[in-house]
Parts: structure tokens; C-alpha cells; sequence
């Protein structure tokens, strides 16, 4: 019986829509959580990570650019981490046309519809950066868990 | 098998020791590549290099004309990046596990000189620039 109930409770936590998942390879949590919050790969579709990994050099205003091999080694993990393929229940790709992939989260269809009770001054005053600052509402977003509290 | 795991530990203490460096080796260092670039080099210079630190640039992009749009003003603080990530203080007294890989050390010069000059910073601004921090 109580294997039964950690068994359902398990499946609940997969399935739970606030679990988004992390960032579970060293070195992209490194490199992209030395600057910012380490966003999990299933954020952006694969063509939004291309543009934002081929353009580091100007990454949002500032040079962020990588050596060669840890690009590439980053660039991989993110287009074709496991979370990826095993995570079925997210739309953060959802709605996106490939050409016009945006490389800001908070400007995907889904990003922007979780957001929308919030209003712009809300989200952009108080903190610096707010909108890239997911953990200042998400206080376990570290542990990949979204959820609004 | 066992000279193999003994060549495999060797060979990491070998590269862990080629990355563990300190304040003193790294200034070192950038003297030695100063004198090879600029003939009349001399040495470093505290004042030039807290001038680096805090002087407003238009060279460079246009979010970060200087060290302390993100880093503190005062090196012995923190500082927080334009995403509002903590960054450890730059002063070595406040931060003594800094500068502990020229590896590091050389991916920021080139990412936030370029950022903030527009440049990649030569071995003098280099040099300077750690002079500030090793006394500050």
C-alpha cells in the first residue's frame, strides 16, 4: 500500500506542471548561471537556442562569448538534453512558427500567457531585471519547480 | 592497471596544478606580456588601474560603459549583474578565493573589456587593473 502511494505520488510529481526541471549538465549551468538564472532548455525551441548560442558575442547587450568546444559542448545539451524529449506535458514551444523563434522566454505564446494577470510596471519595477529574475516569485524555480508562491 | 590509474592521477594533479595560480602569479604573468608589447612598460599602476575600473566608456556597448554597471563601485562590495545575479567582490581582502585560474581570468578580460572598451584590454590595463585589486 505505502509502495503504491510513493509510487502515485511519483507519478504526480512528473506529471505536475509546475515541475519544469533544471539545467542538469555542469557545464551549461556554469557558463549561462554565471551571468543569470540558469533557464532549463525546454524554455526555447531548438532554433531559438542556435540564434542565441551563434550570437553570445552580443548576448542581450553584453559579450558573453565562449571558447569553441564549450559552445559547441553547450550549444548540444541545450538543442538535445534528454528533459528535452522526456518532457511532453510544457507548451513553452507551443505556438511558435520556426522562422520567427524569439530569443526571449518572456516572449513565447506560453510565457506570455501564464504572465498576463501581471502588468508590464509590475513585472519590470521593484527589482532589477525582473522578468529574467525567476526566482523573485518562483522561490523554488532553482529546483525547477514554477510554481506561483 | 594499477600504473594506468596512477598515470590518470598524476595527470590530474599535473592539470590541476597548471590552473592553481594566484593574485601575485597572474600579475606576474601579465608583466611579462606588458614588457613584451609596450618596450618602455615599467610596471603597474594602482591609480591607472582604479581609473580603469571606474571611468564611464562610449567605446563599448552601450548597457555597460564601465566595471561598475555591474560591479560594485567599491570593489570590497558585491556587485549584481544587468540579470541580478550576485557577483563576489572583486577585491582580493573581501574575496580571497578569486583569481585562482588565468583560464577564468582570461575569458572575463576578454568578455567584459569588450563589453564595456568596446576592445580586448592590453597586458598593462590587465596588469593595472589586478594591481587595484590585490590592494584593495
Amino acid at each position: 500500500m505505502l509502495f503504491l502511494s510513493c509510487a502515485l505520488l511519483a507519478a504526480y510529481a512528473c506529471a505536475d506542471k509546475n515541475h519544469v526541471g533544471v539545467i542538469n549538465d555542469p557545464e551549461t549551468k556554469e557558463e549561462c548561471g554565471g551571468c543569470h538564472f540558469a533557464f532549463p532548455s525546454t524554455m526555447l525551441p531548438t532554433a531559438s537556442w542556435l540564434e542565441i548560442m551563434q550570437n553570445l558575442d552580443n548576448h542581450f547587450g553584453e559579450d558573453a562569448s565562449l571558447d569553441v568546444r564549450t559552445n559547441q559542448h553547450i550549444t548540444n545539451y541545450l538543442t538535445s538534453s534528454p528533459e528535452r524529449s522526456e518532457d511532453p506535458i510544457f507548451g513553452f514551444t507551443d505556438g511558435i512558427q520556426e522562422k520567427k523563434s524569439p530569443i526571449r522566454i518572456t516572449e513565447t505564446p506560453y510565457w506570455i500567457g501564464k504572465h498576463f494577470h501581471i502588468s508590464e510596471e509590475q513585472l519590470e519595477s521593484g527589482l532589477a531585471g525582473l522578468k529574467a529574475r525567476c526566482t523573485v516569485c518562483h522561490l523554488r524555480a532553482e529546483s525547477g519547480i514554477f510554481r506561483y508562491e | 592497471m594499477k600504473s594506468s590509474f596512477f598515470f590518470v592521477a598524476m595527470l590530474c594533479l599535473f592539470t590541476t596544478d597548471l590552473y592553481a595560480i594566484d593574485l601575485d602569479a597572474l600579475i606576474r604573468h601579465y608583466a611579462i606580456k606588458a614588457e613584451k608589447e609596450n618596450p618602455v612598460f615599467s610596471d603597474f599602476d594602482l591609480e591607472r588601474g582604479k581609473n580603469l575600473y571606474s571611468k564611464s566608456f562610449i567605446s563599448g556597448k552601450k548597457d555597460t560603459p564601465s566595471c561598475t554597471t555591474c560591479h560594485s563601485k567599491d570593489p570590497t562590495q558585491i556587485g549584481e549583474t544587468r540579470a541580478g545575479k550576485v557577483i563576489e567582490p572583486m577585491a582580493i581582502s573581501t574575496n580571497p578565493e578569486r583569481y585562482r585560474s588565468l583560464k577564468k581570468v582570461e575569458k572575463w578580460f576578454r568578455r567584459n573589456c569588450k563589453s564595456v572598451l568596446g576592445r580586448e584590454c592590453n597586458a598593462t590595463e590587465k596588469g593595472d587593473f589586478l594591481t587595484f585589486m590585490k590592494n584593495s
